[in-house]
């Protein structure tokens, strides 16, 4: 399949999934009750659906064209021919099609957390994947195909690709093709971007890959040639224990290709092959127009130009996006930020002054969430924690995972300030007969704060750019904005100076805001000067 | 009024204080003098229990505090209780760096006490007028002297109104001058009735406005009594000594 970037992520998945259905079977009570109260039509069991109208379905819709993509021509919009496959299939359960976004990494755990029923991304039916999750009968076989630059020639066979360097994408049915033929001269990329722009300028020679994906990303320096390479099928995933609705989505596609609407669909994308027409037994001529294809080629063509409306034009339909990637990004930094200076201060203080069993517990967490990298943390408290049956948003998951995160350091942080402040001041205090408490709030914290704040400043800008990790749990902040955009538009630079911008923007506040917080609390030392 | 028996006190196995017995009557000013080392500090430390004696046990007023070992809750709030008659003046001022002179001094009577801010506005104005600083209240601390520092320590100290006030070593880091501002106010403060204990290295003060003296050497008192005598004819060879030292 297409875009098959960590097995591993397969496994952890299967894994997470298995603690799910051992020790927390409410999360399959609570949709058993909710289905049993008013029977839908077929009594399916639809996971993440909100009412019984809703199937909710994911897939990656960054940079994955032709499948499910942003449409070019209206950001904000998706399209792709399995997207218009669901829109079609949906309603042949009763239902109404929702389209949920998930980082390709996220989509299979998230059928194990029940955040949506199904998952469609050109996935491969390999035997690997069929371990993981439960496969509906293939929607799509195709076949693999040669890319070239246009002024390569010879290089028309998997047999004369040997001793050339080739490019496809990882864990595909082309990868092992080629791994089995001249393993010494593969290159696996995680998606197609690269891929691409690397024949274009030399560092491939060729690239053997889904047929669909060939179609799509050959542009007018490339071609594609020589005969169709191997069998592809693609199928929808479902969770494993959910037959029933592999079952009735099955009935449905069979209903979509029999009457013609699957064939209709995929040749308005220029999809439909003679592998189809042989698997579905249709050898019927359809007069759809390939409207999909030529739309899309005709818009990437004015869109990605080089003239001045072609960029105007483009980054002035990338604004609304970036705005509400940075939105997003200064969201969850804020939040976390509160979290991580509130926390951080009482892990601190039972370090510093607490009794033993708690300095021990802070002094561990400390250690633990420093010495762990952040991604694992967000993926293991959205992916995780439903296991313990803790079930959080993918935004509250995102601050959480920051803010506890950021508290560590931040604890380390105050705790340097704390005992920066001379020892005589505790004296003072506790001679005052204040209590220890008191001495510490009154006392030692504001002084301590004093000399925290500047290396805060430092932190929370690290934070802002750290959040980008969030994207891993389906939230599209600035920097996903920015791998979707440049991505579709192999527009690296321009993109890439607009999300720039929007980092700086977003960051300043924060910076300005410790300067505030700074001199509020400089001006103690300040203040008074004639 | 104040009783300090038997106090000892040792660090890492070192005999600071061996058994130090006390007794100070109301409105006295006594000077703690003695060599270096000598445990004149630790012993004014351990009277308000921020230095906890090994043994022995320290009465003012009316509330007695024992050492016996491990420290309790019920200790603290007995310390607690006996903290609020004893005010304390450091050598290296202490004062609140993040707070004016004015919430310096407010701050106390507030946060321990309960007072009200209009309250305890009032008696720390009285305070800052009574040593010299009403011009600079609103100052922060590190934009007073030396000397205006320790002045409004003490009034710092007052505002808690104790029955008698510790002094360790407070004009050691002030110049000769400055330490005149301090030692007017401690004067004064003498004539008025307050009760106070001073540890110092200075013999100009402690002869010409102690009531009584105490040499210390190796955490015992070895001689004590009226500054003149004290000075101008030590009984003591270790008195003798340490005196002799000084010209």
């Amino acid at each position: 399949m297409v875009r098959m970037k960590r097995v591993l992520l397969w496994a952890a998945g299967l894994m997470l999934w298995a603690g799910l259905l051992g020790g927390g079977s409410v999360a399959w009570a609570d949709g058993a009750a909710a289905t049993a109260g008013q029977p839908s039509v077929a009594g399916l069991h639809v996971p993440g659906a909100r009412n019984e109208q809703d199937l909710p379905w994911a897939s990656d819709g960054e940079a994955n064209v032709p499948y499910v993509f942003h449409d070019p021509a209206h950001e904000g919009r998706m399209t792709g021919f399995e997207y218009d496959l669901m829109q079609a299939l949906a309603p042949r359960l009763g239902r109404q099609g929702r389209f949920v976004q998930n980082g390709w990494d996220g989509l299979i755990p998230g059928l194990g957390r029940d955040l949506y029923a199904l998952v469609i991304d050109g996935i491969e039916m390999t035997p690997e994947h069929k371990e993981a999750v439960l496969f509906s009968r293939p929607y799509y076989v195709t076949v693999d195909r040669i890319v070239l630059r246009k002024s390569e020639t010879g290089l028309e066979s998997v047999a004369a690709l040997k001793g050339h360097v080739v490019g496809t994408i990882k864990s595909t049915a082309a990868e092992r093709l080629l791994l089995d033929h001249d393993p010494a001269n593969v290159r696996s990329y995680d998606e197609e971007t690269n891929l691409f722009s690397d024949l274009k300028n030399g560092r491939l020679d060729a690239i053997l890959i889904d047929e669909p994906i060939a179609l799509y990303y050959c542009s007018d320096d490339l071609k594609l040639v020589g005969l169709p390479i191997g069998r592809v099928a693609y199928g929808i995933a479902f969770a494993k224990d959910n037959p029933g609705l592999r079952d009735a989505v099955d009935a449905a596609l069979g209903a979509l290709m029999s009457d013609g609407t699957l064939h209709q669909i995929l040749a308005r994308w220029n999809l439909w092959t003679p592998q189809m027409a042989d698997y579905t037994g249709d050898h019927s001529v359809s007069s759809t127009q390939p409207t999909a294809w030529t739309g899309y080629r005709q818009t990437m063509e004015r869109m990605s130009g080089s003239g001045l409306q072609a960029m105007v034009q483009r980054y002035s339909s990338f604004l609304p996006l970036i705005a509400r990637g940075a939105l997003m990004t200064l969201a969850v930094s804020a939040l976390a930020m509160v979290l991580a200076v509130a926390f951080g201060l009482v892990l601190a203080l039972a370090r510093a002054y607490g009794l033993a069993p708690l300095r021990w517990v802070a002094g561990v967490y400390v250690e633990v969430v420093r010495g762990t990298p952040l991604l694992i943390q967000v993926l293991f408290i959205f992916y995780g924690l439903p296991a313990f049956g803790v079930k959080l948003s993918p935004f509250a998951a995102g601050v959480l995972a920051l803010g506890l995160n950021y508290a560590a350091y931040e604890a380390e942080n105050y705790r340097a300030g704390l005992l920066s402040v001379p020892r005589g001041q505790m004296e003072a205090a506790i001679a005052l007969n204040m209590t220890h408490r008191q001495a510490l709030r009154l006392v030692i914290v504001p002084q301590a704060f004093r000399t925290v704040v500047p290396v805060m400043t430092n932190d929370f800008i690290a934070l802002l750019k750290d959040s980008s990790l969030v994207s891993v749990i389906t939230l599209t902040e600035l920097s996903q904005t920015y791998i979707r955009l440049s991505s579709t538009y192999y527009d690296y630079i321009g993109t890439g100076l607009l999300v720039a911008l929007a980092y700086l923007l977003v960051g300043l506040p924060f910076v300005r805001l410790a300067r505030m917080a700074e001199k509020r609390m400089g001006r103690v030392v300040s203040k008074g000067h004639h | 009024m104040l009783k300090a028996s038997n106090i000892v006190k040792s660090f890492s196995g070192n005999e600071i204080l061996r058994g130090i017995s006390l007794e100070v009557e109301r409105g006295e000013l006594i000077s703690i003098i003695g060599p270096s080392g000598c445990g004149k500090s630790t012993f004014l430390r351990c009277l308000n229990f921020l230095e906890h004696p090994d043994a022995g046990d320290v009465q003012v007023e009316n509330v007695k505090l024992a050492s016996h070992g491990a420290w309790r809750r019920a200790d603290e709030a007995q310390a607690h209780r006996l903290r609020s008659h004893v005010g304390m003046v450091f050598q290296s001022f202490n004062l609140f760096p993040h707070r004016t002179v004015l919430e310096n001094v407010m701050l106390a009577p507030m946060q321990v006490k309960g007072l009200e801010e209009g309250k305890a506005h009032k008696i720390a104005c009285e305070l800052l007028e009574k040593v010299g600083l009403s011009a600079v209240k609103g100052r922060y601390p590190d934009r007073l002297s030396g000397g205006q520092q320790q002045r409004a320590a003490i009034a710092r100290a007052l505002a808690m109104k104790p029955s008698v006030m510790l002094y360790d070593e407070p004009t050691s880091a002030l110049d000769p001058e400055l330490s005149e501002e301090v030692l007017s106010v401690m004067r004064a403060l003498d004539a008025e009735g307050m009760t106070q204990l001073v540890v110092t290295h200075d013999m100009r003060f402690a002869r010409a406005a102690s009531d009584r003296v105490l040499f210390m050497e190796a955490g015992q008192i070895v001689e004590s009594g009226d500054p003149d005598v004290i000075f101008a004819n030590p009984r003591e060879a270790g008195t003798r000594r340490f005196l002799r030292t000084l010209l």
